[in-house]
């Protein structure tokens, strides 16, 4: 199979326009004869449903959630990136995009970061003109702070809540739409399957989670918004609910899958307390700004932390990178966390934390403002913890936090089945092998309100959508595979619960596919999650029934999924024979202990394509090429 | 620790309820609320019984999906703090807790502690927001809005939708989850155009759906976990009586309330169903 990116030609400065120019657009009279269905209504699906019905087709959106305000976008913490150079600190389109292909380890297409460097100048005024109450200057005007992997302020937020305040924004937009009849909103559905008629997507499978009924949606394109798939780790930054089973289901009928090996972490969560714990908590990657990183000197060193004297301490982010400090990409901070915790280093139970101290910034700038910064950030930790970071420096530990991998999608953001489309952290398409903070915001956005509008126009002005009738074989079909897979996980009646099989998948994938990674140990991993998910469908037991609201049977059906997934993680992680961004390969690293990038043989997106459960992936291959920023070793010493 | 739960227990909106005994014997003081009842739910499906149904999602106190009451107070006994992060520390060795779900008729109950709270979602629609579709703003720094007015903004904008407020108000009143969105958006220049029809529209919406009205008792903004404040409600009031003479003549956007979840439903406000 060849992949078609539709990537523009000519000089990527005039592309976007260039494409947009270029496409075919429906007519505003023939706009409302066609349906979408928007699945996901996060910040990429709320601002894609919200716009949609704004420019008047009809849009029905789905999420799983009792309300489409609560979508997980709403707890990004630290904020959005733009190019404004409100600063006057020398940012640009460019640079914001030359920072975020390096940022990804050169494994990103090149126009598609373009195009997202251009838009988010319209976003921050789409936002604020919306009301999102980003943080001011005095005089009114807008204002910045930094965030690792940059050397400008470019990022916007409003306080520690800017991910809520963009999703409030978008849920107001669609509420509106929802209010003028233009969207129809189905919360508390879940997405079980996609319907693919003649080639084309044309509709999906749901079930009503309050009544369990099994219902078929039509339209004339779907666009998926559906989230990454941290939650495979179990234990991860995702909401509970986050999950893949849109994604894999659209992958078991034809979507090719990208990457699955890159997954970040973020370096800057609360470490895990108990064999109880249900998730893990972020805390924004913006503290880094102020916080300063280390760990004692010696090894197995249990003094209290005040009681360590400067010289015994080892500020090891500014001692390895001077010029980038505590700001150093996540990727690099997480590895270097885990690195002196290996070494016996580690603060706290279990020996698995490092210390982020504010006393410096405290003693600079005094508690007020630090309190003004990350006051709701501290009063979550010392909630958490009961220890008052004011006095006592915070204890972090790396987690699972984004998935930079997802469904294949070209330039237009369609899949390889024409009338899927894929948005936000669902695709793959912006961050490649690791994302910058600030910018999985700024992705959603875009994707939503400004790529989506002009392309799915432009698939509708040009297939020929024929109506599509209900007793369609392909339908009833789709229906009775999902009835099966419910009734089937009902039915085994095993003894152990969904969550005891899904924390050992988690373990497994965090230990073989997580921040460090051997073949041998990717080789067992695959081996052991085969085992284990035969194990899941002889011996998982799911109460209740499928005919009311059962929390059992939505974690049994989205794990089963993972099981799969997490399959082609390890295979994916195995094929790639290099280190680059998040997917770190103990086998190919520098001198020093950093990520060694092969672009001869690896400088490509790894697209799987499904050909039944037991039988191997395909793998196809999109070269990438670099004509703007050249690919180096990347370097934040 | 060792604690006693009483847990509401009721299998659907029609059928009847009843509080059920829970001895926990090993309870974490580390753990929070929500993963004190993962583990009592891991023992009951061990059990062959079904596990409580109850709602949650970020576990960070941010998505607003989770709440019941503990004891009788919204959230449980920690001030500005929901459920999912209410550790254990804040209870003692030998407590009983008695847990039910949001009460009121504008939040119909599904299962257990899971409760319907679309009536949210429809007092937002009928005017939480600011007219402004995609493309059409002007540059961001073109609308400055001095930083105590956006602080204002930011402080009403923190609410979380979750429902407290509701709960604990003996009238059932959504006068803080209101206000906090009239006031948010009301104080900020770019909602200006549409403040008088908005605060018109949704008190219109809330008092349709059956919430009570505000007399100023406050339990409200005690129990809310984002502490959104009362000034929020005088604010409401405020556009509400100017509205109610500069709009006298302005036709109200209202939504009809429903209930009902089967997929049929999608008939009442999706003209266009599905192709």
């Amino acid at each position: 199979m060849e992949l078609n990116s539709r990537l523009p030609t000519g000089p990527i400065e005039t592309a976007w326009d260039n494409t947009k120019f270029e496409m075919k657009l429906v007519n505003p009279a023939n706009k409302r004869k066609y349906s979408v269905l928007v699945v996901g209504s996060g910040l990429a699906g709320g601002a894609a449903a919200a716009t949609l019905g704004e420019l008047g087709y009809n849009v029905n959106c789905f999420c799983f959630q009792d309300s489409p305000r609560r979508a997980h976008s709403i707890a990004a913490q630290g904020g959005i990136n733009a190019a404004k150079n409100y600063q006057n600190d020398g940012d640009s389109i460019f640079r914001l995009f030359y920072d975020t292909v390096k940022g990804g380890d050169f494994r990103a297409r090149e126009a598609n970061v373009y195009r997202l460097a251009q838009i988010s100048l319209e976003i921050i005024d789409q936002c604020a003109a919306q009301g999102v109450p980003f943080a001011r200057e005095y005089g009114g005007a807008l204002t910045n702070r930094s965030f690792g992997g940059a050397q400008v302020s470019r990022t916007f937020y409003a306080r520690g809540q800017t991910g809520q305040q963009l999703l409030l924004g978008a849920y107001q937009a669609l509420e509106r739409q929802v209010q003028a009849g233009r969207v129809a909103m189905f919360p508390r559905t879940e997405m079980l399957d996609l319907i693919v008629i003649d080639g084309r997507a044309r509709g999906i499978v749901t079930r009503n989670l309050v009544t369990g009924e099994i219902d078929t949606h039509l339209a004339d394109a779907v666009v998926l918004a559906t989230g990454g798939y941290g939650n495979v780790y179990y234990l991860s930054t995702n909401a509970k609910g986050s999950n893949v089973t849109a994604s894999w289901r659209a992958h078991k009928r034809g979507a090719l899958f990208a990457n699955p090996c890159f997954t970040q972490i973020h370096p800057t969560c609360i470490p895990v307390s108990g064999d109880y714990q249900s998730k893990l908590t972020l805390m924004s990657e913006s503290l880094r700004n102020d916080g300063r990183i280390w760990v004692p000197l010696k090894k197995g060193d249990t003094r209290q932390p005040g009681q360590i004297p400067e010289n015994e301490r080892d500020y090891y982010l500014e001692r390895r990178y001077p010029s980038f400090g505590n700001l150093v990409p996540r990727d690099v901070a997480s590895r270097n966390a885990k690195h002196v915790c290996d070494e016996g280093r580690g603060v706290g139970p279990g020996g698995l934390g490092v210390y982020l101290d504010f006393s410096d910034s405290i003693h600079r700038l005094g508690e007020k403002v630090i309190a003004e910064r990350y006051g709701n950030l501290f009063d979550m930790y010392q909630r958490i913890t009961g220890e008052n970071p004011y006095q006592v420096p915070m204890r972090i530990y790396p987690a699972i936090h984004y998935t930079m991998g997802g469904l294949w999608v070209d330039y237009h953001l369609m899949s390889t089945i024409p009338g899927l489309f894929v948005l936000g952290e669902a695709n793959f398409s912006d961050h490649g092998a690791n994302r910058l903070g600030a910018s999985a915001l700024m992705q959603g956005l875009s994707d939503g309100y400004f790529v989506i509008p002009f392309t799915l126009g432009n698939y509708i002005a040009g297939a020929k959508l024929e109506k599509v009738d209900r007793s369609h074989p392909e339908i009833r079909n789709a229906e009775a595979c999902v009835q099966q897979t419910v009734d089937k996980l009902l039915n085994i009646k095993g003894k152990r619960t969904v969550d005891s099989f899904h924390r050992q998948l988690g373990k497994i994938v965090w230990d073989y596919c997580g921040m460090s990674r051997n073949a041998r140990g990717l080789e067992s991993a695959a081996e052991q999650i085969r085992e284990l998910r035969e194990e899941y469908w002889t011996n998982v037991n799911v109460p209740g029934s499928g005919a009311d609201l059962n929390q059992s049977l939505e974690k049994a059906t989205r794990v089963a999924d993972f099981f799969e997934l997490a399959e082609l993680m390890c295979i994916d992680a195995r094929e790639r024979n290099e280190s680059c961004g998040g997917h770190f390969r103990e086998e190919y690293q520098t001198e020093d202990g950093e990520a060694l990038r092969n672009d001869e043989q690896y400088s490509y997106v790894a697209a799987w394509g499904y050909r039944g459960y037991g039988n191997p992936w395909d793998l196809v291959k999109e070269p990438l090429e670099f004509h703007y920023v050249h690919p180096s070793q990347r370097s934040y010493k | 620790m060792r604690l006693t739960l009483h847990v509401w227990r009721q299998q659907g909106p029609r059928t009847k309820g009843r509080l059920v005994r829970y001895q926990m014997d090993n309870v974490d003081h580390e753990m929070s609320m929500l993963e004190c009842l993962d583990v009592l739910n891991e023992e009951l499906i061990g059990k062959g019984d079904e596990p409580i149904a109850f709602e949650h999602d970020c576990r960070e106190g941010i998505c607003g999906s989770c709440g019941f009451m503990i004891n009788g107070v919204a959230h449980g006994p920690a001030r500005a703090t929901t459920v999912c992060q209410l550790t254990m520390r804040n209870f003692k060795d030998g407590d009983s807790l008695t847990i039910e779900p949001w009460r009121a008729s504008a939040f119909p109950l599904i299962k257990d502690l899971v409760v319907d709270r679309r009536s949210f979602d429809r007092i937002v629609a009928s005017g939480g927001y600011i007219s402004v579709s995609t493309g059409n703003a002007p540059d961001a720094n073109a609308i400055l809005v001095p930083k105590d007015i956006a602080d204002r903004a930011m402080d009403a904008a923190a609410c979380i939708g979750c429902g407290a407020c509701v709960a604990a108000c003996p009238n059932a009143s959504a006068a803080l989850f209101t206000g906090a969105k009239i006031s948010h958006l009301g104080v900020l220049p770019q909602g200006q155009p549409e403040r008088h029809l908005r605060a018109l529209s949704m008190v219109a919406q809330a008092n349709l759906e059956g919430f009570g009205g505000c007399t100023n008792i406050g339990e409200c903004t005690a129990v809310c976990p984002k502490e959104i404040p009362l000034e929020v409600i005088a604010r409401m009031n405020r556009d509400y009586i100017a509205a109610a003479l500069s709009q006298r003549d302005a036709e109200v956007n209202t939504i009809r309330p429903f209930t009902e979840w089967s997929t049929g439903s999608k008939l009442v406000n999706d003209p266009h169903a599905t192709s």
